[in-house]
């Protein structure tokens, strides 16, 4: 069936005239797939490339007792096994790059494992049947660990701690917060005077990618003291920094080469397999190549993670929504990754394409025992726009409305507040309801057909709730950072810090330490790749209330925050 | 660990090489001989990106022992364009935007081949049928039908003899 474009919605508010759109157009890497040709990261070949394979965790959950790999090393072929402590900064988490996160996952686990799959040694060997054989002789004595499945049992207080560096299982938000909070008006008072209130519990389980090709990549040693390293990585700048952080190198030793991807869908971005190439390239002096199998693509490979919703409406006997509450928790899996940044998109979201006065969302970012979670296409919005669609429906049944007619009564129209505190502007869901009614056959009102997007908004709809309710509820101590997520930043200022205009004080100067006092006591220690303790002066003494430095440093997080989220102006 | 000798013709060349007791015809074509067209993607025959013609036979060169094909003729993707020329099934895969990422497509081609060799003016229930075995996780396989149908039969860009 052709596609149909309908480029008279909004014919006047646009200056492109769409000439590409509905043309066909050639792509210019099309000649190089029809013809196979097309240069994906395994068609390097390499004169004695070496093959890693990982000795990888059975349990959910366990205790590293012992690593016995004296016969491993007897096997055929077999060049060096790695361990964690091989690893030269064999701590990180994804966003330690932007500044977000505590560094909470090793490259090659030597502690612990926290879920089924995690690495505890790497084998090279001169054909990947060796490597897999010798993986085989490869003896760990675990100790068992009680483990947690289920987001909700994960944040009670018996629950086994799956991530030292969280022990409550949840990601700490601004150093503050167990949550990422939401607040715009004031629920409880709009839900007392709506005509019903209707409730939903809403879930989706983790979606592997499933890319055709498995994540991989090669690295070998150039001439000039580089080396370079061929990569289905999806994201080949962050693959980049992220191998020179858990390599301790300098990144401009490293020759990234990437972008023919063989289906990523966001399962590609962890940056995982580059270091590990790399390092095994290091220590052999060989060409090196470490890819996931399919079975390691689908078990280990981390997908987009399981989220739990509930959703809570106000709403009035005419359909309108006058208040929605959400608490979520996403399931990150044993290690941060990339969930806690899909909750800080997805609460931008909230609360859906709708104008309601007051919206209010606890979500978490919770640890499991489960495959870490990542990036999959629209991460952080996927999920919870599944609930808040299949509850608009439920709405639409409760008040006795047509399911189209509710969304376009309540959906957003330029000029409209959004629980975010930013305007709306080229919305354009009203019309999407009408069109899609239209193909279906769909019967909806008069006036529902006449609604626009651009009429209506605005006014009143623009105003900001007269009052919103606070709170201090999830507030947790010991987590005091310089990072917008309490990172440890140790002695290295943060690029934003540079362009700080608040007068530094000696006592933040450089970047204040992490009150590692009164830090978890399991906390990890300081990064190796710090500079010597001497170098900087000791940290301000850990404080019990929140002194001006705190505030300023408050205030320092909230300018962070923008550069991420997105605050600044659009 | 043994090697074997083993001879077969890949693409109209004869080609000689040693191989592995259990080694299987991927590995072989792309590291013993330097094919690099049939692409790695599960090595469990679930996937079919590694589809080749075996004497004109679609086969999932992960799950064939290499040693098999002795004297045998095997076709990829590589085999496919004459000298400059793509085949016809390539240029409307280009034109009809039937691949995305690409890395299923020499599986797909292959596939598509073998139906058409065969059966040059197929249903399209038999186009269906002939890429059942080949997954596609990003281009969708509505465009990949329409391409390889519009190559067949009567229609104007009628599956050349090869």
């Amino acid at each position: 069936m052709p596609v149909e474009f309908r480029k008279d919605i909004f014919s006047e508010e646009r200056d492109d005239n769409l000439n590409e759109i509905g043309q066909p157009t050639q792509r210019q890497d099309a000649l190089g797939h029809v013809t196979g040709r097309s240069p994906y990261y395994d068609d390097h070949l390499f004169d004695n490339l070496h093959h890693m394979r990982c000795k990888r965790s059975p349990h959910h959950h366990a205790r590293i007792r012992s690593i016995d790999i004296s016969a491993a090393e007897r096997m055929p072929g077999v060049r060096r096994i790695l361990l964690g402590k091989d690893v030269p900064n064999n701590l990180n988490t994804l966003l330690s790059l932007l500044d977000f996160g505590i560094d909470d996952e090793p490259l090659i686990a030597d502690k612990k494992v926290s879920y089924i799959g995690e690495p505890v040694a790497a084998v090279i060997a001169e054909t990947d049947r060796q490597a897999r054989d010798a993986v085989a002789k490869i003896r760990v004595d675990w100790e068992v660990l009680p483990h947690v499945l289920d987001v909700e049992e994960a944040v009670r207080s018996d629950a086994p701690t799956v991530n030292d560096v969280y022990p409550d299982n949840v990601f700490v938000y601004h150093g503050s917060y167990d949550h990422q909070k939401l607040r715009y008006g004031d629920v409880d008072a709009a839900f007392a005077q709506a005509d019903h209130v209707v409730e939903g519990r809403y879930q989706m389980s983790p979606i592997e990618q499933a890319p055709t090709e498995t994540c991989g990549a090669i690295a070998a040693p150039e001439t000039n003291d580089r080396f370079v390293c061929y990569t289905s990585t999806q994201a080949l700048f962050f693959s980049l920094g992220t191998a020179a952080k858990l390599l301790n190198v300098q990144s401009n030793r490293l020759h990234f080469i990437g972008g023919t991807v063989g289906g990523g869908f966001g399962g590609k971005v962890d940056s995982l397999h580059e270091p590990m190439a790399i390092l095994g390239c290091m220590v052999t002096g060989k060409p090196c190549k470490f890819m996931f199998d399919r079975e390691e693509e689908m078990q280990v490979g981390a997908p987009r993670g399981a989220e739990r919703w509930y959703v809570k409406d106000g709403v009035m006997n005419d359909g309108r929504i006058v208040a929605r509450k959400f608490t979520g928790y996403f399931d990150s899996g044993a290690y941060t990754r990339l969930s806690s940044y899909a909750i800080i998109k997805c609460v931008g979201h909230l609360p859906g394409p709708y104008t309601i006065p007051n919206v209010y969302a606890d979500v978490y970012c919770v640890f499991t025992n489960r495959t870490p979670a990542t990036a999959m296409r629209g991460f952080g919005i996927t999920g919870v726009d599944f609930a808040i669609e299949a509850h608009m429906d439920k709405v639409a049944e409760t008040v006795g409305i047509d399911p189209v007619e509710l969304r376009i009564l309540n959906a957003y129209r330029d000029g409209d507040m959004k629980a975010h505190r930013r305007l709306a502007k080229n919305t354009a869901l009203i019309e999407c309801c009408q069109v899609a009614a239209e193909k279906s056959g769909w019967r909806i009102s008069d006036q529902a057909r006449q609604a626009s997007s651009l009429r209506d908004g605005g006014g009143d709809r623009a105003q900001l709730p007269p009052h919103t309710v606070t709170d201090q509820n999830g507030r947790v101590e010991g987590f005091e950072g310089t990072g917008y997520a309490g990172g440890n930043k140790g002695g290295m200022p943060s690029p934003m810090e540079q362009y700080q205009t608040i007068p530094a004080t000696p006592a933040a100067q450089p970047a204040p330490q992490p009150s590692q006092t009164a830090a978890p006591a399991n906390r990890p220690a300081a990064q190796p790749s710090q500079p010597p303790a001497s170098s900087v002066p000791p940290p301000p003494p850990p404080a019990t209330s929140p002194d001006a430095d705190q505030l300023r440093d408050r205030t320092r997080h909230s300018r962070r925050f923008s550069s991420i989220s997105g605050l600044r102006r659009r | 660990m043994t090697k074997k000798p083993v001879q077969f013709q890949l693409n109209g060349d004869q080609k000689a090489t040693f191989v592995d007791d259990g080694q299987n015809l991927l590995d072989v074509l792309r590291r013993g001989v330097g094919d690099l067209t049939p692409k790695f993607g599960c090595a469990q025959g679930t996937c079919g990106t590694c589809t080749v013609l075996i004497d004109g036979q679609p086969h999932m060169s992960c799950l064939t022992l290499a040693e098999t094909v002795e004297g045998k003729s095997v076709t990829t993707t590589a085999g496919l364009e004459n000298g400059a020329e793509l085949h016809p099934l390539q240029k409307a895969f280009m034109e009809q935007f039937a691949a995305q990422c690409g890395y299923c497509t020499p599986g797909m081609l292959m596939a598509a081949k073998a139906l058409l060799d065969t059966n040059p003016n197929p249903t399209r229930e038999e186009v269906v049928e002939a890429i059942s075995g080949n997954i596609c996780r990003c281009t969708g396989y509505e465009a990949i039908i329409n391409a390889i149908l519009s190559v067949a039969g009567n229609s104007p860009q009628r599956y050349g003899v090869r």
